[in-house]
């Protein structure tokens, strides 16, 4: 009675029709001791299922929680900047007005002031271009050279002929 | 969502991914890589977790997606997955017993059937998901799911017969 009932489902099985519940009945035939001899072959295939079921995953999964950079934050930062930027332009620019050019307010004693700077600057200028003139010695060598080109003309004919 | 949150979740059929990863992938290790893979993509998006209506099944879905990219850039490699190269060649006493070892020959019956079958066969007869289950974790119709289980049931079943019978490998 059993044993056709096994034989009927394994036809179902085969054919996929078997309900996970039915298939269960069929496990655990083939796992007991008493399965019919020609039925034999079919122990291993359901001892192999039964087996695999065991096997696990053991390794770790290393699970990092990763640290998403805000963009936010570069607002923040950026309003701070600009705030330091303010608070530290604001007093400077009161003190640089008091002291730190020397200004002329009588526009004749500026005048005075800056004809006498450009004197001093035109004079050192000139002193320097002085020393300088001895180039024009140099340049005077050179156009004695230009002889040279004559001996060329000469020799530019004798070597034609 | 914290760790202890995503591991509940993800505890439960964790072991499911990694065999699948191992029916596909043949090797261990390979399959390891692959489940360690596939969690971590999970992780990474586990903001949107909470919108996959069954984590289980999207899961298994990556796992099978997963290992056929892995199986495809071996074979671009020229690289098989299957350990054949570390074979010893001559035919040690341990290979003779393991030959007489029928649970090994359903390994290496099922080893040899196509890869969705071989899926099929995982996530029905080891896994025990139900059809419907199994054609979402596949993305494949009920009716196919049946047709390739029923099939991949009688290769087994024919060739276990034959061995058993004759004694032929």
């Amino acid at each position: 009675m059993v044993l056709n009932n096994i034989e009927k489902l394994l036809k179902k099985y085969e054919n996929g029709e078997t309900s996970l519940k039915e298939e269960q009945v069929l496990k655990n035939y083939f796992s007991s001791d008493t399965v019919a001899p020609h039925l034999e072959m079919y122990k291993p295939m359901f001892a192999y299922f039964l087996v695999n079921q065991q096997e696990q995953f053991t390794k770790d999964v290393p699970l990092k929680t990763k640290n998403v950079f805000n963009y936010k934050w570069i607002s923040v930062a950026a309003v701070a900047v600009l705030l330091v930027g303010i608070y530290l332009k604001e007093p400077l620019k009161s003190s640089y007005n008091d002291y730190a050019y020397g200004t002329y307010d009588n526009p004749e004693e500026a005048l005075n002031e800056v004809t006498k700077s450009l004197a001093m600057i035109s004079n050192k200028f000139n002193k320097g271009a002085a020393t300088v003139n001895y180039l024009n010695e140099v340049n005077k060598g050179t156009a004695t050279l230009g002889y040279l080109n004559e001996i060329e003309n000469t020799t530019s004919i004798i070597f034609k002929n | 969502m914290t760790q202890t949150e995503f591991l509940n979740i993800v505890m439960p059929f964790k072991d499911k991914v990694f065999r699948l990863a191992k029916r596909l992938l043949v090797s261990t290790e390979e399959a390891e890589d692959a489940t360690q893979e596939v969690l971590l993509k999970l992780w990474n998006n586990k903001a949107k977790i909470q919108e996959y209506k069954n984590v289980e099944a999207f899961s298994m879905t990556m796992t099978k997606n997963f290992c056929f990219d892995k199986l495809k850039s071996k074979q671009a490699q020229n690289l098989k997955i299957v350990h054949s190269n570390y074979e010893d060649k001559n035919i040690t006493l341990q290979k003779q017993i393991e030959l007489h070892d029928s649970v090994n020959w359903v390994a290496k019956i099922i080893e040899e059937l196509p890869e969705q079958q071989r899926m099929i066969i995982q996530l029905r007869d080891i896994e025990e998901y139900d059809y419907d289950e199994i054609a979402e974790m596949l993305e494949m119709n009920n009716t196919a799911v049946r047709v390739n289980l029923s099939r991949a049931r009688k290769t087994i079943r024919e060739k276990l017969t034959n061995t058993h019978n004759y004694g032929i490998k």
